[in-house]
């Protein structure tokens, strides 16, 4: 009774209190939390670049120096070029399976929902216990190659050479990472409308024309979903490569993002560390904003229009 | 109509089942199986041995205290991830004016933002304000880069809560705040689910921010755990795999129970 007597004596109250609308003070805490913990280290990581800091005590202002180190050094650019052929190798793997795969187990049959969800599985891991379960199988004395090197010939320690590192870290990715993918693929193609299906079978398409025609642009929503994923993963990820291969042999898998943590946690340049990473951040978001705008996601047109 | 059978496709689909299940039955196989006839026989072999001393070897170490460490992190991060984006959330949806709109380009824009690139300053912030090696050390920022996807999920949830509902609430001469508790979140439940099981893997997994964030056994997490493991013992390979196995059980659970809460989580998207 009182908070309604107060209300009509002061119509402005009155129209917060009848609309109950929340106001901006609601959302001071956790825009401060965030803040804090996620941009203001972004602050600091170009402030940190412009210093020379060893990680322990305060950091030094030496301006450029740690950026001039990063564009002397050689194996900045052997790192991106490494990254971004993991990252097309990814993609060209798992999108077409992904795709393949779940526009399979999209349909209704029995053994086809039995079959997926053992697909399901890799997804039940960590990545940290994937890439350990892979390193025991991949293991050069006791693992896959070491006990099928009299059937395929080898030392057994495919992944201490360069082809072989590059080719297990794409496998594990795929192993990771495809049924992931095929679960969105699955949603997507059950969405499609019958009615599309059931005019090309009146036209007399076949499956094959049916998949490309119809399914496919269907999905393109989905594949740029998936891609934008995989680009964002593929350029910022590294804990599969920490614990695969560490970077090596030498350091033919030593990827950007595993570098910046070399630098900074192994040798104790945190200057060049966090030039490094802005490198990164800079590379992530543009490469992802240049995805979305070329291909008009930021608009989200819809797939449905004229069905 | 019976779809005719589709035999490429079969085929496929069989290949991709034994690339999968190689790695799934060498886990469990090797876990049960004793450390020389694993060596012998490598990991697919047929089961020659069983035994579960592998799992009495890793529950003998120190694993159920980084399970325990886990644990705590990942209800902690949950629960403080909750807290704070459900009110913000409600102002985006239902708040006015500038602060509700900026609210949400800000969590957009944070959506951008690859935790990973962040490590070096979030070590230098986590150390200054004392929290280097602690659970709160890891809870903090593991939080803070869920926050945009809470909102995203929470966001979208709330937006299909219709407004004659609000209005019926607000006849009622409801307040801000007991339309939140009564109505808001009540609707809001699937989506609060789908953001728990969303943000509860990616803490469980989390394995970069403790990597960088931690040190000693007391706080370790049970992915920093696996990796020591592989240093720590050798070519134990049974026990490595008995470890996998028991860090893998919150998920199994899951899986098992609550399938449809865990497809929802890991997509991240609404609870519909």
């Amino acid at each position: 009774m009182t908070r309604k007597r107060i209300a009509d004596e002061r119509p402005v109250h009155r129209d917060a209190l009848k609309t109950g609308r929340p106001g901006a003070h609601w959302a001071v805490p956790g825009a401060l939390f965030f803040a804090l913990f996620a941009l203001v280290p972004l602050g600091v990581v170009i402030y940190l670049s412009f210093t020379t800091w060893k990680g322990l005590g305060d950091p030094q202002w030496t301006g450029l120096t740690s950026w001039q180190e990063l564009f002397r050094d050689r194996y900045i650019p052997q790192s991106v070029w490494i990254m971004l052929g993991l990252l097309v190798a990814t993609i060209c793997v798992q999108l077409p399976v992904a795709a393949l795969l779940g526009t399979w187990a999209a349909g209704p049959q029995r053994n086809r929902a039995v079959l997926a969800s053992i697909y399901f599985l890799p997804l039940l891991l960590s990545t940290a216990a994937i890439a350990i379960v892979w390193k025991q199988l991949m293991d050069p004395n006791f693992g896959l190659p070491a006990h099928l090197k009299e059937l395929v010939g080898g030392t057994g320690d495919f992944i201490g050479t360069s082809h072989g590192a590059l080719i297990t870290l794409v496998m594990v990715g795929a192993w990771q990472y495809i049924p992931f993918h095929m679960l969105l693929f699955q949603g997507a193609v059950r969405s499609i409308p019958d009615v599309l299906y059931q005019a090309a079978e009146i036209d007399g398409a076949g499956r094959v024309r049916c998949f490309f025609s119809i399914t496919l642009p269907q999905l393109r929503n989905t594949i740029i979903t998936s891609l934008i994923f995989m680009v964002v993963g593929g350029l910022t990820g590294f804990d599969t490569v920490l614990i695969l291969t560490m970077g090596g042999p030498g350091r033919d898998t030593t990827t950007t993002p595993l570098l910046m943590y070399f630098e900074a946690f192994r040798s104790y340049h945190f200057g060049k560390g966090s030039a490094i990473a802005v490198l990164l951040i800079v590379v992530a978001t543009t490469v992802s904003l240049l995805l979305t705008r070329l291909s008009g996601y930021d608009r989200m047109e819809s797939t449905k229009e004229g069905v | 109509m019976k779809p005719r059978p589709n035999w490429i496709a079969g085929g496929l689909s069989v290949l991709w089942l034994g690339f999968i299940t190689i790695p799934i039955y060498a886990i469990v196989a090797g876990s049960v199986a004793t450390g020389q006839a694993y060596m012998k026989g490598g990991p697919v072999a047929a089961p020659a041995s069983f035994t579960l001393d592998s799992f009495v070897r890793v529950l003998a170490g120190p694993f159920l205290r980084y399970f325990l460490n886990t644990t705590i992190i990942t209800v902690s991060t949950v629960v403080l991830a909750l807290v704070l984006a459900l009110p913000l959330s409600y102002v985006v949806v239902r708040g006015k004016g500038w602060a509700s709109r900026g609210v949400f380009r800000l969590f957009l824009f944070g959506l951008a933002i690859p935790s990973q690139a962040v490590i070096i300053p979030m070590f230098w912030v986590i150390s200054a304000i004392g929290l280097y090696d602690t659970w709160w050390g890891v809870v903090l920022p593991t939080a803070a880069f869920s926050m945009p996807i809470s909102v995203l999920i929470l966001t979208s949830g709330m937006r299909e809560i219709t407004n004659d509902l609000y209005e019926a609430m607000a006849l009622d001469g409801a307040s801000a705040f007991k339309t939140f508790i009564r109505l808001v979140i009540p609707l809001s439940k699937p989506s609060i689910a789908t953001l728990c099981v969303f943000n509860g893997l990616h803490a469980w997994n989390g394995f970069l921010f403790p990597l960088v964030l931690t040190q000693s056994d007391d706080v370790k997490v049970v992915t920093l755990g696996l990796y020591s493991f592989i240093f720590q013992y050798g070519a134990d390979f049974p026990a490595l795999f008995a470890a996998v196995i028991l860090s893998a059980i919150p998920l199994v659970l899951l899986y098992l129970f609550a399938r449809r809460a865990l497809v929802a989580g890991l997509m991240g998207v609404g609870g519909k």
